[in-house]
């Protein structure tokens, strides 16, 4: 299903400050951070040197010089590891300079040399107005868990798309149609984050009815209908496979970007719900491919990866909530495994209606509890 | 669609004027305990109704209510309350044994005023009392209802105006998570229908979590809202004859399974509920705020089977109110039992202590058939074989032969096939049954015709003695009204006796 306008404003609504940009301003001299009116970075192959550990919050200068012998790039983390600003491809003995904004509290630089891994990282503080909030810190230990999960589904999208698309241009109706659902696997789990860009969704993942007027359709349901319904691949269906790869690279690139909170993820799997309930389970989403089962099965699971992550926090505050959704998440696994055939799911369109009532009222059991999992976890 | 179900020998009495057998004492206010407020609540202005209405009946609350609007009353209490709402500290409807504060149940549920059943405007309302007969009712239709009492409000209370029927599929095998449900349920039944809302409310809880109530009633006065509980005999047995909760033995003898009565197209999906809740508000709005909330907070265990919404009522339970009409413009439930009419509801409506389980009695049993009207055949048809076919005159309403709506009926004056004289209890052994049924409008059938009709709500003492002979007899003999209409939709339940108080839930004899 494409974004709902309410999952943008709850996740995207959330993301915009602190992220890069800053550098255009040209405010940053005014606050002089570090002695000389930055941070100094010097990297090594397996070193990160900072100068100075502790900031003032505001607009941040960081001089980055790469002494190590491999390309690096260095990275600023809030907590839960968003990526506040990172800069890549520094060559060995080269300087680059990183402007960023921050507010006050706790940060990890990291350089990656070979641009690969978590990095070395050290900590750093910004200070000033607005002391760094507290959060529990398993809260932050579970957001740095669930951007690794999402930044995981991206990476892993890619190549299987990659296999949809390839079929797509070689014309094999079969073969695009067989790695088709798999493809969308990893978006549908972890959508409400991919939908946090909002140019994304629209581009990859929109159905007909969803089309402004004038916008031109594009994504995975497009070509859903070519091959189900006309059965036959265009050549255009081929430009838009490349197209196709093209949005879902550039939703790769970017999705350790998105502000991700506890309750932004709590809200993010009551919404996957939300979308099973809204496309899934009346078999809208997948109206030619009958594959709906498919993204029901991967919304539950990112829905359950980010409560499991939750659950450590919820479960001390609300245990009567945790057990709920541990029964309901087992009881909607059991329905969904009634209509499991072969490595996947029956088509949809031989669901009868009186089936859909009952994975319609799993969804509802479910979906009522997860809606109170972002008060459990709020700080 | 038994329009004339009322011995003429108790009519007798019921057609005397409210006055003649109600002296004219002034009406006492409303108790002081019903001023009472809960903890934590401000109280409600009082209205100033209490010696403006002086019968009882629907005409008469019409009668306080133009009052009201014409000058001097106060403007409904209404259910303002969202600051009140914000001090109810905790998720309340989770605690469904929790005392509820309520200034009702210091009425208590014997109370002569409630005994009968008859329509009590409690709380905020006027509740007028008519010394020793000491009948309450509702003044006003913006009033409360008490919730708490003998028996369960929604049957012999005077009919509000508007209908939000639902049945629900029990999904849980867990006998206590279904009786912990029935618990939050009354809790929440107790609130909405006081014009309160659910648990904490539906503003000023955290930001980040969904409302506990869903808001679409705040503002509203509690509008009579009546919330009427019922099993159906599948939670005693599934169709595979299993025994669910351990209940089958329980399970009331006057309550049968329905037979096919000739005619019948039921849809399946339009039938049949492990339970139902009957909500009936003078105001839409409140309605379906009701079964809303109540459907959210039973999902994962329960799930709605299907629903209807009614609206003009078709039957009174108040005679002395002009006979409301049904959607063939014919004035329906003329010879109703009334709500005031101890000795007949006692006799047709209420279950006995010796009539079966112990834990129904207090209770009635409810067929609900979804009749669809045809309706344009019906407009196309002459007057005088309109009229022939009901028995009454289509503008009084007069039976045939007579002159005057409550004018004697003569069955004799009337066709052989005339509705009113088949579902006659002179036809019938004396059958009666209450009669509550509402219009329905669900917009049109996709060729055109208007999706139609009546939604008829029987209550009686045992369902086979009441409404099965009857429908047997209308369903082979009611040949010419037939042609107009067909039963499309059918259930029937089992609708235990009133929530005593706060520490009392729906069904609570059933499994205790």
């Amino acid at each position: 299903m494409s974004a709902s306008v309410r999952s943008r404003t709850l996740i995207a609504g959330a993301a915009v400050p602190l992220l890069a940009a800053a550098a255009l301003t040209g405010c940053a001299e005014k606050q002089k951070p570090g002695g000389d009116g930055g941070v100094q970075v010097a990297a090594g192959d397996s070193s990160c040197k900072v100068s100075d550990t502790e900031f003032p919050a505001g607009h941040v200068r960081l001089h980055v010089e790469n002494k190590g012998t491999k390309v690096t790039e260095v990275y600023v983390y809030a907590p839960g590891d968003r990526i506040v600003t990172e800069r890549e491809n520094i060559g060995p003995g080269t300087k680059a300079e990183i402007t960023t904004e921050v507010e006050a509290g706790k940060y990890e630089i990291a350089c990656k040399p070979g641009m690969k891994g978590d990095g070395i990282r050290q900590k750093v503080t910004a200070t000033g107005k607005g002391a760094a909030e507290k959060r529990d810190p398993k809260l932050d230990a579970a957001v740095a868990e669930y951007r690794t999960y999402v930044q995981k589904q991206a990476d892993e999208t890619v190549p299987a798309a990659q296999k949809f698309a390839d079929a797509v241009e070689d014309g094999d109706v079969e073969k695009a149609k067989k790695e088709y659902a798999v493809s969308r696997v990893g978006w549908e789990r972890t959508e409400p984050v991919a939908e946090s860009f909002g140019d994304i969704d629209p581009k990859v993942d929109v159905r007909e009815d969803g089309l402004e007027e004038g916008q031109k359709w594009t994504g995975w349901h497009k070509l859903e209908k070519s091959l189900w319904e006309k059965k036959k691949i265009s050549a255009e269906d081929k430009k838009l496979a490349g197209r196709l790869m093209k949005d879902l690279k550039d939703w790769r690139d970017r999705v350790g970007k998105a502000e991700i909170t506890p309750t932004s993820m709590a809200n993010g799997a009551k919404e996957l719900l939300d979308e099973v309930a809204t496309g899934k389970v009346t078999g809208e989403e997948e109206r030619y491919s009958h594959t709906d089962l498919v993204d029901f099965e991967a919304n539950v699971e990112g829905a359950k990866k980010a409560y499991e992550l939750l659950k450590p926090v919820t479960a001390k505050k609300d245990a009567q909530l945790a057990k709920d959704l541990d029964e309901q998440f087992a009881a909607i696994e059991k329905k969904l495994d009634e209509h499991r055939e072969g490595d996947g799911f029956v088509a949809y369109d031989t669901v009868g209606k009186g089936e859909r009532k009952k994975l319609s009222n799993a969804v509802n059991a479910l979906a009522e509890p997860l809606s109170r999992l972002a008060a459990s976890v709020a700080s | 669609m038994t329009a004339d179900a009322r011995e003429p020998e108790e009519r007798e009495q019921a057609e005397k004027p409210a006055e003649s057998k109600r002296p004219g004492k002034p009406a006492e206010a409303g108790e002081p305990s019903e001023k009472a407020t809960e903890p934590g609540k401000t109280a409600k202005p009082e209205k100033a109704t209490e010696t403006a209405a002086t019968e009882e009946s629907e005409a008469g609350a019409k009668a306080v209510s133009r009052a009201a609007e014409g000058g001097g009353c106060p403007a409904h209490p209404g259910r303002a309350g969202s600051p009140k709402d914000a001090e109810h500290p905790g998720r309340a409807e989770h605690l469904g044994r929790r005392a509820h504060p309520g200034r009702r149940a210091l009425l208590g549920w014997g109370g002569a005023g409630l005994a009968l059943g008859a329509a009590s405007a409690g709380g905020t309302a006027a509740a007028l009392r008519y010394g020793s007969d000491a009948q309450t009712v509702a003044a006003d239709s913006s009033s409360a209802v008490p919730f708490y009492g003998e028996h369960q409000a929604g049957i012999a209370t005077a009919v509000q105006d508007r209908l939000h029927f639902a049945a629900f599929d029990v999904l849980t095998d867990d006998r206590a998570a279904l009786e912990d449900l029935l618990q939050r349920w009354s809790h929440a039944a107790a609130r909405m229908t006081a014009g309160d809302t659910v648990g904490t409310g539906a503003v000023g809880g955290p930001g980040e979590a969904p409302p506990d109530d869903t808001g679409e009633a705040l503002g509203l006065p509690p509008s009579r809202l009546t919330l009427t509980f019922g099993i159906g005999p599948s939670l005693f047995e599934d169709d595979k004859g299993k025994d669910r909760f351990g209940l089958k033995k329980r399970r009331p003898d006057a309550l049968p399974d329905l037979p096919h009565f000739p005619g019948d197209a039921l849809d399946d999906k339009r039938s049949g509920g492990d339970l139902c809740v009957q909500a009936c508000a003078d105001d839409p709005q409140v309605a379906v705020h009701a079964i809303r909330n109540l459907a959210r907070i039973g999902f994962g265990k329960v799930s709605v089977r299907w629903s209807q919404l009614g609206f003009g009522k078709t039957s009174s339970t108040t005679p002395q109110a002009q006979t409301p009409r049904n959607l063939f413009g014919f004035k329906d439930g003329t010879r109703n039992i009334s709500g005031d009419d101890a000795a007949a509801l006692k006799r047709h409506v209420w279950a006995g202590e010796n009539d079966g389980p112990e834990w129904m009695a207090g209770g009635s049993y409810l067929v609900a058939r979804r009749i669809r009207m045809n309706i344009e055949i019906w407009d196309r048809t002459p007057l005088a074989e309109q009229e022939m076919i009901i028995g009454r005159s289509k503008g009084e309403g007069a039976p045939a032969g007579r002159r005057r709506e409550r004018d004697e009926v003569r069955l004799s004056a009337m066709a052989p096939v005339a509705h009113v004289r088949l579902a006659h209890p002179h036809s019938n052994n004396g059958i009666r049954i209450l009669r509550r049924g509402y219009n329905f409008t669900d917009g049109t059938d996709g060729l055109g015709r208007l999706d139609a009709g009546l939604f008829f709500l029987a209550y009686q003492r045992d369902v086979r003695e009441g409404f099965i002979p009857l429908q047997r007899r209308l369903a082979r003999e009611d040949t010419e009204l037939n042609e107009y209409i067909q039963h499309v939709g059918s259930a029937v339940f089992a609708i235990p006796p009133g929530v005593r108080d706060s520490g009392d839930w729906w069904a609570r004899q059933l499994f205790s």
